[in-house]
């Protein structure tokens, strides 16, 4: 198991690395420059060029590279460029609101996908799974933001009962879960949709196989069938595929949190674009990617532990 | 005479899933009205009226008009045709590139192809949104950029449904046989491997033409696509937005529209991958 981890580990470096390389590439290669974006349209030459040294702009884009790396490293991603406040600062405030969000989505997911996916497989072809199969693909098609607007619209705006916008104070829990409500049943719903679908093809594979007519050819009862035998090992491929679901649910999020003005990883990007922050952006798109690959490593980590057979791969 | 007979007893099984069938019929009125847009509209999409602004629905405006008085039926069905078109475009060009990276990295195996894969792999782990929106602040708002935009997110899902069955494929006896008698590379590709997988990437290819349309919506809805005037059922729901209080219906029927035709892709992919191969499985 330790092999494993460590391979593993190794893995996500990588990806990390191509990651910063790929945002550092594209943003500078974006048309508008940051210090002309900051003093707007009648600032003098002399003046811009002052700026741009100032921000660091001026010298060679391996520099600009090679620092980008060493905060990568220290975890340390500067400051800002166009408003000069540390981005850590930004970073540490914004980044409880995604979580909490995210989390608040994969928890509310998985805790009614999955029985809905197994009630739905065991039942497979009556109405209550045509109604399920249809409600899911319903959630899977459906735009996280528009679902947002929806109950934004129902529970905001006809029956005001949450909050419209707003990410509450973060130190005050009651206040806080108050303005988590909305977005994240919205997020919860979607990716309840997913591990629906999920678990229900799942369990119907499970089915099919050997070990489960050896069962009940044994005798056991049917309830034994499905808790020992079939749930234990239809669960193995959805915990595979809580990675696919974690950048499915983290793109979700962005789309949700500008709907709701959460000040969370989302928005800070969207206005961090608009600006042509270049350094934040960086430490955004970084913390993102570092955000995916954490969950997949984590998820893989697990998949490692439950099925033996993948750990010797 | 083999051949009529398959692809009649296919077209048989086709009718009898019901899950496709619905989706076919919903996939075909949506391109029938995307095709026809510009007659089927009462009004001109564009034209804007003050005596009429953020009026409810009604007898003259079915789905209302918006803030500045323009009928939001009509701008629905102009904007089901900017999102049809851009995702049939970008899904058509990511499919052709996408399968022959995938089964040209699969075949020739080594070390390079390799390499692409890991990277295709990777640039799948972004989140779609995050990686769309980076693009468009690089390439500028516009539909033809917005089409280069999603092609790029759907060649690597493309690359790697196909790459994998080809490396399985590519050991079996009639493509051993082909080398045999000399056949090319690029013969073996496409006569021997391309049949192979035509199903799976069929589906795919459904399936994914919900996912580019949904993506369309979300970049328009974040304000990086195609811009206004022209209407897209994106940026429509997001001017909508500011409204939900006073014209709620400018976003619901044109998100409505966006769950409409989703929804319509989707059952039709699900239903042709419950007749071609069931275990296949889809984000």
């Amino acid at each position: 198991m330790l092999a494993f981890s460590i391979r593993r580990i190794l893995v996500a470096i990588p990806t990390l690395l191509i990651v910063l390389t790929i945002t550092f590439v594209l943003i500078r290669i974006a048309p508008g420059d940051p210090a002309e974006v900051r003093l707007g349209d009648y600032a003098s030459k002399e003046a811009v060029e002052a700026l741009r040294r100032q921000m660091g702009l001026d010298r060679s884009m391996w520099v600009q590279y090679l620092e980008a790396l060493k905060g990568l490293v220290q975890a340390d991603f500067g400051r800002s460029i166009i408003n000069g406040r540390p981005i850590s600062g930004d970073l540490k405030r914004a980044l409880p609101y995604t979580i909490q969000l995210t989390l608040f989505g994969i928890m509310f997911g998985v805790l009614f996908g999955i029985p809905t996916g197994v009630y739905s497989a065991l039942r497979r072809n009556t109405l209550t799974d045509y109604i399920g199969r249809t409600l899911s693909l319903g959630g899977l098609s459906i735009p996280s933001f528009y679902l947002g607007i929806l109950l934004m619209l129902v529970f905001s705006i006809h029956i005001p009962l949450f909050p419209v916008v707003g990410g509450g104070d973060i130190h005050d829990l009651a206040d806080n879960l108050y303005h988590l409500f909305l977005p994240g049943l919205t997020l919860g719903l979607v990716m309840t949709a997913y591990v629906t679908r999920m678990t229900r093809s799942s369990v119907l594979n499970t089915l099919n196989e050997d070990f489960i007519r050896t069962a009940r050819a044994k005798g056991l009862s049917e309830r034994k069938v499905i808790y020992k035998h079939l749930l234990r090992n239809a669960l193995l491929s959805i915990v595979a595929l809580i990675g696919v679901y974690s950048i499915i649910l983290t793109g979700g999020s962005v789309m949700v949190e500008i709907v709701f003005s959460r000040p969370g990883l989302g928005r800070m990007m969207i206005g961090a674009l608009k600006q042509r922050d270049y350094t934040t952006l960086q430490a955004v798109m970084i913390v993102f990617a570092t955000f995916v690959v954490l969950i997949n490593l984590i998820a893989d980590l697990l998949y490692g532990l439950v099925d033996p057979r993948v750990r010797r791969k | 005479m083999q051949r009529l007979s398959r692809s009649r007893k296919l077209l048989r099984t086709f009718l009898r899933n019901r899950t496709s069938f619905i989706g076919a019929c919903m996939s075909l009125t949506l391109i029938i009205i995307a095709i026809f847009s510009y007659w089927l509209a009462p009004y001109d999409p564009l034209k804007q009226n003050v005596y009429y602004r953020l009026t409810p629905p009604e007898m003259t405006h079915i789905f209302g008009t918006d803030e500045y008085g323009r009928d939001v039926f009509s701008r629905v069905l102009t904007g089901a045709r900017t999102s049809l078109f851009v995702g049939i475009v970008s899904v058509a060009i990511g499919m052709i590139v996408g399968t022959m990276m995938g089964m040209v990295a699969g075949y020739a195996g080594g070390r390079q192809e390799t390499a692409i894969m890991r990277f295709l792999d990777i640039m799948m782990s972004f989140p779609d949104e995050v990686f769309g929106v980076m693009v468009m602040i690089v390439l500028g708002p516009g539909m033809l950029n917005v089409i280069i935009v999603i092609t790029i997110l759907m060649i690597p899902r493309f690359a790697r449904v196909c790459h994998a069955p080809t490396l399985g494929i590519k050991e079996m006896d009639h493509i051993v046989s082909a080398k045999a008698i000399g056949a090319g590379s690029g013969r073996i590709i496409i006569r021997h491997i391309l049949p192979n997988i035509f199903g799976d990437v069929l589906v795919m290819t459904t399936l994914w033409l919900g996912t580019a349309i949904r993506l369309e919506a979300s970049l328009s809805f974040l304000g990086v696509g195609v811009p206004p005037p022209t209407p897209t059922l994106g940026n429509m729901v997001r001017v909508g937005v500011d409204f939900l209080a006073t014209g709620p219906w400018i976003s619901l029927f044109a998100g409505l529209a966006i769950l409409f035709a989703v929804f319509a892709f989707n059952l039709l992919g699900d239903g042709l991958r419950d007749i071609t191969d069931p275990k296949l499985y889809a984000r």
